[in-house]
């Protein structure tokens, strides 16, 4: 069912766990629909990913997208992280089965999603809601910064 | 690598005597069923015979009540679509439950798509449905219920006696899918109040593609496949003779231990149960503690996702199964915890392990001792466990 990329990639996942001094975190998905990923940046003064980090509930191609989706933007530029699609992840991966491409496009939005938390902070605007919309009915269970999410 | 299977609802091992009693019919007595000459008597005789060990097996009063068939699904699919053809005079009306099989469920779907319509049982937290329901949905114009045996997914056990014996009263033909009961559990149709009963082969250490339908005498199913006289003219097409002596042989060998195998499975099973809750925190048992097949194990585990725990227990020989979104193609997690009340969130981190016959204590410790490293490992990487 997998490729040996996407099972490389859920058993040693890369870059797995939060990152001391993130100032960028997002969280897309929720546990309803059976994925959530947490992505975070820790961006540098001239807009370099200097280190990521992921945390991810789903599937087995959920955990491997996340890990390739960090490795793919890790020493990376804000812009070129934001260039990264979810075809770019599932090349990466040698490919993903159709049922499962929602993953790729969650790791992408997930990136993202860090991304604008990481600018929301600089500009001290208010922190843009980025829920994956599913279809579902659902509460908004993502954490914003500081949140303690206390679902499942 | 040490490799487990606790799959063994999905499939079990063939046995080995079961195998033995195939081979003959897949090398020298290849003779057609329905021919005349020798060859021929030869392998009908041999289907006789199965059809005979099948009846024993379930109290069946004739052998003529047992009809072969390509596997449980079809099993359930001629009774549903026959008797709705056949008895569409007396009603349109079907009787079922929130939790049966798909080969159920998606059949009278289908049938509602051609009028027909059908009521929907909901379950209690333990996946049951009671009698008192049953009776209570029964209306003038129902033709058939049918509720499963024992649960596929949580493995509960239905109270079918006394179902069978409200459908008696009220005159409805009771239709039980027994694929996971046969060949584990006690069955007498006669004292259960069975009208119908569909079984397969390969959920007994059987062959796949073969299984059988009970149809008490004096109750019409018509075939579902049309053509040849085979098997009284209920179902054309040439016998799986070697398959059908493979049923005949299983049945025969699992319900002849079944007190023996089942006080071993439970025994097991309830270690597995115990194991699994005292050594991982924030888990669900699902299903009901005791009203269960011997062989069924069923969790809930908190904060990971069903697909990754399967992954992770494969990756270190352990087979097993979940009714997590992610396993069916679909967003929703399984129709049965669903129905049962599950949170999606919790639905989508179950986990099943089924055990057979063959399954051995030192397998059972082999899966306590990966399965709290499996999901320790995850739960590390999910967002949503901070402990």
């Amino acid at each position: 069912m997998y490729t040996e990329k996407v099972m490389d990639h859920f058993s040693n996942p890369r870059n797995m766990g939060e990152v001391e001094g993130a100032n960028g975190v997002g969280m897309v998905g929720n546990a309803k629909c059976g994925d959530i990923m947490q992505m975070f940046l820790k961006i540098n003064d001239e807009g370099i990913i200097e280190d990521v980090g992921f945390k991810t509930f789903g599937c087995g191609a959920a955990v491997a997208t996340s890990s390739m989706a960090t490795e793919l933007i890790k020493g990376k530029s804000i812009d070129e992280a934001l260039n990264l699609t979810n075809s770019a992840v599932v090349e990466a991966l040698e490919g993903l089965p159709p049922a499962k491409l929602h993953c790729s496009v969650l790791a992408e939005e997930a990136v993202k999603a860090a991304i604008d938390n990481y600018y929301a902070r600089k500009e001290g605007r208010d922190i843009e809601c980025t829920c994956a919309d599913c279809g579902h009915d659902h509460e908004h269970e993502h954490a914003h910064e500081d949140d303690e999410s206390e679902e499942a | 690598m040490k490799r487990v299977y606790m799959d063994n609802a999905a499939t079990t091992a063939l046995k080995k005597e079961v195998l033995d009693a195939m081979m003959p019919y897949l090398t020298d007595i290849y003779g057609n069923p329905s021919s005349l000459h020798t060859f021929g008597q030869e392998a009908h005789k041999a289907v006789e015979n199965a059809r005979h060990q099948v009846a024993k097996a379930i109290n069946a009063a004739d052998d003529k009540e047992i009809i072969f068939t390509g596997c449980g699904t079809e099993s359930d699919n001629m009774v549903l679509l026959g008797i709705a053809q056949r008895y569409s005079k007396k009603g349109k009306h079907i009787i079922t439950s929130a939790v049966e099989h798909h080969a159920v469920l998606y059949t009278c779907e289908r049938l509602e798509k051609m009028g027909y319509e059908v009521t929907y049982l909901p379950v209690d937290e333990y996946g049951m449905v009671t009698a008192a329901q049953v009776s209570e949905a029964i209306r003038p114009d129902t033709i058939l219920v049918s509720i499963m045996f024992g649960n596929n997914e949580v493995g509960t056990i239905m109270p079918i006696k006394r179902i069978g014996e409200v459908c008696r009263e009220k005159g409805v033909f009771f239709h039980t899918d027994a694929v996971q009961a046969v060949g584990h559990i006690h069955i007498d149709v006669q004292d259960m109040n069975i009208d119908l009963l569909s079984l397969s082969a390969h959920k007994f250490h059987g062959p796949k593609g073969v299984g059988a339908l009970y149809v008490k005498k004096g109750i019409v199913v018509p075939a579902l496949l049309t053509g040849g006289a085979q098997e009284r003219n209920k179902r054309a097409g040439t016998e799986n003779v070697a398959g059908i002596v493979g049923l005949g042989k299983a049945i025969e060998l699992a319900c002849s231990a079944i007190d023996e195998t089942s006080a071993m499975m439970t025994h097991l099973r309830d270690k597995l149960m115990t194991g699994i809750a005292g050594s991982i925190p924030e888990v669900k048992l699902n299903g009901h503690p005791t009203e269960r097949l011997p062989g069924n194990v069923n969790f809930s585990i908190k904060y990971i996702e069903g697909e990754s725990i399967l992954l992770m227990l494969d990756i270190n020989g352990i087979a097993a199964s979940s009714g997590s979104a992610c396993t069916s193609g679909s967003l929703d997690p399984s129709h049965v915890l669903l129905a049962m009340g599950l949170p999606h969130e919790i639905a989508h981190g179950s986990l099943r392990l089924t055990l057979g016959d063959d399954t051995t204590e030192e397998e059972v410790d082999y899966v306590l001792e990966v399965l709290p490293k499996v999901v320790e490992r995850l739960r590390k990487m999910s967002p949503l466990y901070k402990g």
